[in-house]
């Protein structure tokens, strides 16, 4: 199994409880680093990290301009930019145009990590109510990357994760806490 | 969406623009570029890089629609009321020292910050003794920042922003409206020079007390912010200040030293006396 290095999460309406099992699961010695894009409304502040920090686990920010992707940390998208990944293996934040009227999207993080990460990305749909982030788990499939979304049934919004399943069909399908289990599975350090 | 574009491609397309138009896109943040490039190809309607290289050298009026594409064009008046509002408490009371205070506003795209200035500066009593010095690479936005006339339905944003702000005066004081269109009063265009200036190529034009450019960075990678970073620097004088975009900082590149923070949520800087 080849080591995953970064992981992209991405949901929008219902993945805020699915998030908060998945990354309340994770050791602080977590070794890939995740980034992670939710839809929110664009006005106001997000306070995503300091929600879902919690003491032991591992820290937690939002992704900065030109800041470099470190093991082991968790980063969120900043409302209304888009996050990208430099070949560099750094953040980037840009405000260029909506996808799917989001900024920020899902497929422009997932798509601009595949390229970067290849096989040692592991892409992950949660909940969701539009398309956004399927194109960007084809693109995590087709550069070798591992896939998952969350399973239909657990979803509170079904068009996201369904979307995502058919743009990744070989995507495997999990409820929150086997999401969290797969997850710690792929991150663990002696795993090479 | 199309398969991953090399980045040779893309490199080679970037010379040859420079080459032919003399636009220095070379130390563009790649990510995005990529993206926009490929947004482009789709516009222009061609199927590769290497196609929309020919295309645009063969055919300049393609150049001018990729320009569009390659320059990020979003602004509002008044945008991160809260920055304005610091201004106004923390930089402007320091500029009011002056005799004469000259800003630039770097990467003014369609001239919404440039207007804003010029109003915050009018509502301090300033704007009689300064000069807004804004510069951008795009001509196109340039001559839409000189008519300094906006769609009226962007104002009522704009009027909230400029509330929101701190404002002593009410933002329908300086346009008027005529139809669909918001017409910037002529007293402020009188106090702002728009001109073509690229922190990729050109140099220092003059001593400046104020220097803002907002989500202008992001664009760039690391030697080109580190060069514009240098430029601001050396055109601000001791103690000059410098305010970036609200996800920008200073805090990845080679200036970290040569300013010190003055108020951080808006990322306003002071160039650090004693440095040159």
């Amino acid at each position: 199994m080849s080591r995953v290095e970064l992981v992209v999460i991405g949901g929008s309406a219902g993945a805020i409880d699915a998030l908060r099992e998945i990354l309340g699961s994770l050791p602080g010695n977590f070794m890939p680093a995740v980034a992670i894009v939710i839809h929110l409304p664009s006005a106001g502040p997000s306070l995503l990290p300091a929600i879902l920090q919690r003491p032991g686990g591992p820290r937690m920010k939002f992704a900065e301009d030109k800041e470099p992707i470190e093991a082991g940390t968790i980063y969120f998208a900043t409302p209304d930019y888009h996050l990208l990944v430099e070949s560099s293996r750094t953040f980037a934040l840009s405000q260029i145009d909506r996808v799917h009227y989001s900024r920020p999207a899902i497929d422009v993080l997932f798509e601009t990590a595949a390229e970067v990460y290849g096989e040692r990305l592991l892409g992950i749909v949660l909940s969701g109510a539009n398309a956004d982030g399927a194109d960007g788990m084809a693109a995590v499939a087709q550069s070798g990357g591992l896939t998952a979304v969350q399973s239909l049934e657990t979803s509170e919004m079904t068009a996201m994760p369904a979307a995502a399943l058919a743009a990744a069909p070989r995507s495997v399908e999990l409820n929150p806490a086997s999401l969290a289990q797969f997850l710690r599975a792929h991150g663990e350090s002696d795993v090479g | 969406m199309t398969a991953p574009i090399a980045e040779l491609e893309v490199r080679l397309l970037l010379e040859a623009i420079f080459d032919r138009y003399h636009y220095d896109f070379r130390s563009y943040a790649m990510a995005s570029l990529k993206r926009r490039l490929a947004q482009a190809c789709d516009q222009l309607a061609v199927a590769t890089l290497s196609g929309l290289q020919e295309k645009v050298l063969h055919e300049p009026q393609s150049f001018s629609t990729l320009l569009q594409y390659l320059t990020v064009q979003v602004s509002d008046m008044f945008r991160d009321p809260e920055f304005f509002s610091a201004l106004r408490t923390r930089v402007l009371p320091v500029l009011a020292t002056y005799p004469s205070i000259k800003v630039w506003v770097a990467g003014c795209s369609a001239g919404e910050e440039a207007y804003s200035l010029a109003i915050l500066l009018q509502e301090e009593n300033l704007l009689d003794r300064s000069l807004i010095y804004a510069t951008d690479i795009n001509t196109q936005a340039l001559r839409l920042a000189a008519a300094g006339v906006y769609d009226l339905s962007r104002l009522r944003g704009f009027t909230e922003n400029h509330r929101r702000s701190g404002a002593s005066t009410s933002l329908s004081d300086y346009y008027h409206a005529s139809g669909t269109s918001a017409i910037m009063d002529p007293a402020l265009r009188r106090k702002i020079t728009f001109s073509d200036h690229s922190l990729a190529t050109d140099n220092v034009f003059s001593e400046v007390h104020l220097v803002t450019c907002r989500n202008v960075l992001i664009y760039f990678d690391s030697a080109l912010q580190n060069r514009a970073l240098r430029l601001f620097g050396d055109s601000l004088v001791s103690g000059g200040f410098l305010g970036l975009g609200s996800k920008e900082s200073l805090r990845f590149t080679d200036s970290v030293t040569r300013f010190e923070e003055v108020s951080m949520p808006e990322r306003i800087y002071r160039k650090r006396s004693g440095h040159a």
